[in-house]
């Protein structure tokens, strides 16, 4: 038997590259990413006939000459620069746009490699009422040509007893010219020669467009699906993810009365089944929001819903696509950086997975809920407008307009690379096939748990151990309430947070609220319940309200939790970027610590200088 | 007697309103972005027809080649062409 053959697959985006690739390979596709860039790495081992093969599905191009470094990767792959050379080029097109194609085939044509062309599509092209001569398009271009219909599965058979033999794959007798411009000329010529009949418009696609691309059919649909991606996140995947965390706290409570009481019996139940829980309990949103996005994908919607949104986007310097990962982030950073894969734009991806934390996503609410209904009087203001929702109401409004804000600023100014000129092609609409979408959804659930939930893991067991050590020894006859509140206070958190405190006076803040923000590095939630156990009080809103209500500085005699600190700490939550799942996404997203640094980096400081102003501000307005 | 009518002469088309038909004249493909857009089929001799505009009024869709692309005004004023009657 001989070496497995390296296929190397290439094409347009929406040339139908993908659905053959998994058409292919099935679940086999092993995601990765290659050294240094942020490009997502996919390859399939798989056997073509006799023949042993790795597939390699290569970032979608138009062109061999790179603007981004998504096309970059495709050119160094070509190269042998980041994995072994492909031995053999599959060139994938739309045989609807084969046209087009023709010069990127010419491009490929010069890197005098074994390559071999597919037409995708062939039934739409019938449909459509085109038809081109094949034989005579292998005979102009000198390589083996075969039409398939990828997501039906139709020539496939034939294609896999193409691929597994391309020592036999004709290779052309006269290369196409270098120059860009004889190349285009060139193009122009084989496609005339080889051109029955051209396809004719796709009715059923001018049809929806003048619904869906309507001025005003077209936006409220846009808002609807928006509305839609929201709910998906922030409402119905609240069911699933009560119900892992009810499972997590029965499996933790299940330990607890199993095992003898002791370090190690807290390690398993609060620390380890605790990181566990947090890592799964995104797998709900991440699996509808890909689920929904896939779909919209695969339909054709999503470069539409680009396409209306573009004009706002690119007030800030962002494009369209950028809209449904912010969106996606009102609910929760994490799913929405994923959904930043989107985004061709390597610069325009990296500015949205840097703002993303802005958004109010729904680990702020416990927080917001708890200084809100503690501090803001439920007051009415205008109709069923209270006071209380009205301040919710300013910080959603504050994360959302500095997400802009941050966004303008960084494309002017930090960002390297130059901007990538616009441009966003509009799919037919196509029937989404199952199980392509089953494995697109299976893939990004599966990539997520396996890149970021082990960072999660880690550091959830991490900080487990910065609030339980060194261990102490409660009074004798103290409360359950008032021992975990000893124990948290000798921790090293602990000491940390009385340790901060001549850094976060200034903001209004003492010692508890320090050791709340440690810990709610972890996830903003957090901070509601380390507050309950410093204050010694039962988890629930009541108690811990009027417990920190009644907090009292020893020193000054005036409430801790007075309005300038809460304003403060209200506005500090807005900013700070304190969720390690967030910071371990970017870093698995952008392929380095750098950038996930600099947001921490940056957040923190827009957190401490907001706060700071907050606090001076409604100082001098309540004395 | 040089007569220039008014459909032939070349204008940027971002210019172009829906439904028109044109055939590209002049690209500047020195610029990277240039360059794309001649990779993408805006190159001279083509014929193009402008589909539709975003309901905010930018981008805009064009159909080319047997695709359809949108491209921000920005981009569109960079392709020179010259109006097809007709459509």
């Amino acid at each position: 038997m001989t070496a497995a053959i390296r296929l190397g697959l290439l094409g347009a985006p929406n040339s139908g590259k993908t659905t053959l690739f998994n058409a292919l390979t099935g679940l086999r596709a092993k995601v990765g990413n290659y050294p240094g860039v942020t490009v997502e790495r996919r390859e399939a081992a798989v056997s073509l006939g006799a023949r042993a093969a790795v597939v390699i599905d290569l970032p979608g191009t138009y062109s061999l000459e790179p603007l981004s470094s998504d096309e970059e990767v495709v050119t160094r792959v070509l190269a042998g620069e980041l994995s072994a050379a492909p031995d053999a080029l599959v060139v994938v097109a739309d045989a609807c746009s084969l046209e087009r194609s023709l010069p990127f085939v010419a491009q490929v044509l010069l890197r005098e490699r074994p390559t071999c062309l597919v037409l995708t599509m062939t039934d739409e092209l019938a449909a459509r009422g085109g038809s081109l001569d094949l034989p005579r398009l292998e005979r102009a271009l000198g390589i083996p040509v075969l039409g398939v219909v990828g997501h039906r599965g139709r020539g496939l058979d034939a294609l896999v007893r193409l691929l597994g033999e391309p020592e036999g794959w004709s290779r052309p007798v006269l290369l196409p010219p270098r120059d860009p411009l004889e190349r285009s000329h060139w193009a122009d010529s084989v496609f005339a020669s080889v051109v029955g009949e051209r396809p004719g418009a796709h009715r059923l696609t001018d049809a929806i467009d003048r619904w869906v691309l309507h001025p005003v059919a077209g936006t409220l649909l846009f808002a609807a699906v928006m509305v839609t991606f929201f709910q998906l996140i922030f409402a119905w995947a609240a069911p699933a993810m009560d119900a892992i965390d009810a499972g997590i706290g029965a499996g933790a409570a299940w330990l607890h009365a199993a095992l003898p009481p002791g370090l190690l019996v807290d390690f398993l139940a609060d620390g380890l089944v605790a990181g566990v829980g947090a890592v799964i309990a995104f797998l709900p949103q991440i699996v509808l929001l890909f689920g929904l996005l896939y779909l919209l994908e695969d339909v054709g919607y999503m470069a539409r819903a680009a396409f209306v949104v573009d004009r706002v986007m690119g007030r800030v310097g962002l494009e369209g696509r950028a809209f449904v990962a912010l969106l996606s982030s009102y609910a929760c950073a994490v799913p929405g950086i994923m959904a930043t894969r989107t985004i061709p734009s390597p610069r325009d991806r990296l500015v949205t997975i840097l703002v993303a934390p802005l958004m109010t996503c729904s680990a702020r609410l416990p927080v917001y809920a708890l200084l809100i209904g503690a501090f803001v009087p439920a007051v009415p203001v205008a109709g069923p407008l209270g006071l209380q929702g009205l301040v919710l109401l300013a910080l959603y409004l504050l994360g959302g307009v500095s997400a802009l804000v941050v966004a303008a600023v960084l494309e002017r100014t930090l960002l390297p690379g130059a901007a990538i000129p616009f441009y966003l092609e509009l799919p037919s609409y196509r029937m989404p096939s199952a199980k392509l979408w089953l494995s697109q959804v299976w893939g990004s659930a599966w990539a997520f748990v396996r890149r970021a939930g082990t960072i999660i893991l880690t550091v959830s067991v991490v900080l487990w151990v910065l609030l339980q050590f060194p261990r102490s020894e409660a009074p004798a006859g103290a409360s359950p309430e008032q021992a975990s509140r000893t124990a948290l206070e000798h921790s090293f958190a602990g000491t940390a947070g009385r340790a901060i405190e001549p850094l976060i006076a200034p903001l209004g803040f003492d010692w508890k609220i320090g050791v709340g923000l440690l810990a709610s590095l972890a996830a903003r939630e957090v901070i509601v319940a380390t507050l309950a156990q410093i204050y010694a009080s039962s988890d629930d809103e009541t108690s811990l309200r009027a417990a920190i209500r009644a907090d009292v500085d020893p020193r000054t005699g005036r409430p801790v939790f007075d309005p300038p600190a809460v304003a403060a700490l209200l506005v500090f939550f807005v900013f700070a970027l304190q969720c390690l799942s967030t910071i371990a996404i970017m870093a698995r997203e952008t392929n380095t610590w750098r950038w996930p640094a600099f947001a921490f980096g940056y957040l923190l400081a827009l957190a401490y200088t907001a706060s700071f102003v907050t606090y001076r501000v409604v100082q001098a307005l309540t004395l | 007697m040089n007569v220039t009518l008014p459909s032939s002469r070349t204008q940027p088309l971002s210019r172009l309103a829906p439904g028109q038909c044109a055939v590209v004249k002049v690209l500047d493909g020195s610029s990277p972005i240039g360059r794309r857009l001649f990779d993408l089929g805006f190159r001279p001799g083509t014929r193009l027809r402008v589909i539709r505009r975003a309901p905010l009024g930018d981008p805009t869709t064009y159909e080319l080649r047997g695709s359809r692309f949108c491209l921000r005004r920005s981009e569109a004023e960079r392709v020179g062409v010259a109006l097809l009657p007709g459509a």
